[in-house]
């Protein structure tokens, strides 16, 4: 009898769940044609939170840098959008690729002078720094200055003939941009760089004993984050098509929801802030008329979770049922062969 | 004279900023949590001063005898019974309870008092001012400014001087052999918690018949009193009142370059000193 091991990565649920993703996914690009301009819209929406909310956990789950200002990439990315468009004559789809490219520029050194401060301060570092971007647009009066500014329809016009044909786009573009965000992670994560990240967050002094470069390791998670959040947030204001320095820089929307869908879902997984933003939004949808008791009721179901089971809902999950969807870790099997 | 002008109003202006940030700066030198929700609770503090003057028909300043002890109870009980258990290695239970007890804080306020800015009435106090030169300075002010100098003066003493303040430093030192010492240290957690908002209270009381607020700034106020802190050096309480000064000063004397630029200013500033002295000027201790 002869004992041998066999390693895989890939699991049967992680298959099943590859499989049922396919088909979601297929269904959700068909989607101009089976749903209405309502449902589109909040499907649309629900992308690009969970687009947000899969950076945001890139950053604090994995690299440990807790940011309570990544309001400031949303905005860059959509003023980007609106000047580049206005002024530089840009296509949108050529201004919401540059955002991003701007958006890494501009991240350097904002990282340069933040990552300074360290654990709780870096992360109202990086608030001050998404003042200094909301108090900066505000003095540019070709954008609006405070008030804001709508998009030209011509340029509206630009993206595609007709309002159901630029929805359609609009959608298009936003589920384009959450599948993008959620597969980068994922292939970060599966490579040589993810997998120095993922040490990093299991024990910082232990990786860097082992040679990694912790610093640098964090800033390019920190620019690349940075860049995906201004395109991003390009894409959130060409659905909205009107910004102001208070609706693009605000810390509650860009922020704190994110941060409550990645905390409720499960931080620190690829999972969690998927189901974090389907919760979230099954929340909002039922309790958005109670106003503000929704935040509350939002605020205290995240400060539970964190105190009672701090790895979210995916985490009680993955404990008791030992599954993960989007395999990163190997898992050894033990495979007796009788006779031989 | 009015560049004179502007840095004296930005000193005094600075007495408030110092208000803000002493409690910060007391409860990350005792257990190194950064409260999120310190803005927002300062401005409870402007509430519970308004509510409280109006139903007694008192003097905002009276009321303090009422106010800095429900805050410092509060403060106590929340951080037995929240706080505490968020302490560890990990710095991102702290930082996320906090965050979700600031949204929680800003929206009950916002229920209600709703959004419209409220002020407390001071009978004159906020007017009242005295000529000195050619400068005039407001009475208000001064007294901010001299109430933050008491403050970081009477928080001084207790550090340095007190059996309380002794346990403080011995947790903030190593938690560990405090405890074996026989310090409790969820207690002593839980008192500088209730000295913290002691403070936040009389900032929040001063904040009040300064200017007209509402539940949304307290982020704001958070900046503030984090980038007097930063700017001071942390665990240096003295450098936070010059973190304060140096911002009020900032903001003054951008706001007279442009009134747009009043708080770019002093953001601006806090930068300049993170690029050149990332610990601050005048740090005790690490990060």
């Amino acid at each position: 009898m002869s004992v041998t091991y066999d390693v895989t990565r890939s699991s049967q649920a992680a298959r099943i769940a590859a499989g049922l993703g396919a088909v979601i996914l297929l269904l959700l690009i068909a989607a101009p044609w089976w749903a209405g301009r309502a449902e589109l819209r909040l499907i649309g929406e629900i992308c690009l939170f969970l687009s947000l909310a899969s950076l945001w956990n890139l950053m604090a789950g994995y690299a440990g840098l807790v940011s309570v200002g990544q309001q400031a990439y949303v905005g860059f990315g959509g003023y980007m959008l609106f000047a580049l468009t206005i002024f530089g004559g840009l296509h949108p789809l050529a201004a919401i690729a540059l955002a991003g490219v701007l958006g890494a520029l501009v991240s350097v050194p904002v990282a340069a002078l933040i990552f300074r401060l360290r654990g709780a301060y870096f992360a109202i570092g990086t608030w001050v720094m998404a003042e200094v971007f909301r108090l900066s647009f505000a003095q540019v009066s070709a954008l609006g200055g405070g008030s804001g500014t709508s998009l030209p329809t011509d340029i509206v016009r630009s993206l595609a003939e007709g309002r159901a044909a630029r929805e359609a786009l609009a959608y298009w573009l936003a589920l384009a941009a959450s599948v993008l965000v959620v597969a980068s992670v994922y292939l970060f994560l599966r490579s040589r760089r993810g997998l120095a990240l993922t040490a990093i967050r299991d024990n910082e002094l232990a990786a860097a004993s082992l040679g990694i470069d912790i610093w640098r390791t964090k800033f390019v998670v920190y620019v690349v984050t940075s860049a995906l959040t201004a395109m991003v947030g390009a894409l959130i204001f060409l659905q909205k098509l009107r910004i102001s320095p208070d609706a693009a820089f605000s810390v509650n929307d860009w922020t704190a929801f994110v941060i409550f869908i990645v905390v409720i879902g499960g931080i620190g997984t690829i999972e969690g802030p998927i189901i974090g933003t389907l919760l979230f939004f099954a929340l909002r949808e039922t309790l958005a008329d109670l106003g503000t008791t929704y935040l509350l009721v939002l605020g205290s179901v995240a400060i539970v979770v964190m105190l009672k089971a701090p790895k979210g809902v995916w985490g009680l999950i993955r404990s008791r049922f030992d599954l993960e969807l989007f395999p990163l870790g190997f898992r050894v099997r033990r495979t007796d062969q009788k006779g031989a | 004279m009015d560049w004179l002008n502007a840095i004296v109003q930005g000193t005094l202006l600075g007495g408030l900023y110092a208000l803000f940030a002493a409690g910060l700066s007391l409860i990350f030198g005792v257990m190194r949590l950064v409260n999120i929700a310190h803005g927002d609770l300062i401005v409870l503090a402007a509430y519970l001063g308004l509510s409280t003057s109006i139903a007694l028909g008192m003097h905002p300043l009276l009321v303090l005898v009422a106010v800095v002890p429900a805050m410092a109870g509060m403060g106590y009980v929340l951080q037995r019974g929240v706080l505490n258990r968020t302490l560890g290695d990990d710095i991102l239970p702290p930082l996320l309870v906090t965050f979700g007890l600031s949204v929680i804080v800003q929206n009950a306020l916002l229920e209600i008092y709703t959004a419209d800015p409220r002020k407390m009435d001071a009978g004159g106090l906020e007017t009242a001012s005295v000529d000195l030169g050619g400068l005039t300075l407001g009475v208000l002010p001064v007294l901010t400014f001299a109430v933050a100098v008491g403050v970081i003066a009477g928080l001084q003493w207790v550090f340095y001087r007190t059996a309380l303040g002794r346990a403080f430093r011995a947790v903030s030192d190593n938690q560990d052999i405090a405890q074996i010492m026989g310090l409790n240290k969820a207690h002593v957690f839980g008192l500088a918690m209730a000295l913290s908002l002691a403070v936040v209270a009389v900032a929040g009381i001063f904040l009040g018949i300064r200017t007209s607020f509402d539940p949304s700034i307290g982020g704001g106020r958070l900046i503030f009193g984090f980038e007097a802190v930063i700017i001071g050096g942390l665990g240096n309480l003295w450098g936070t009142l010059a973190g304060g000064v140096i911002l009020g000063v900032a903001q003054t004397v951008g706001a007279a370059i442009d009134p747009g630029w009043q708080l770019l200013a002093g953001h601006l500033v806090f930068l300049l000193i993170l690029a050149i002295r990332p610990n601050g000027l005048f740090p005790r201790m690490d990060g």
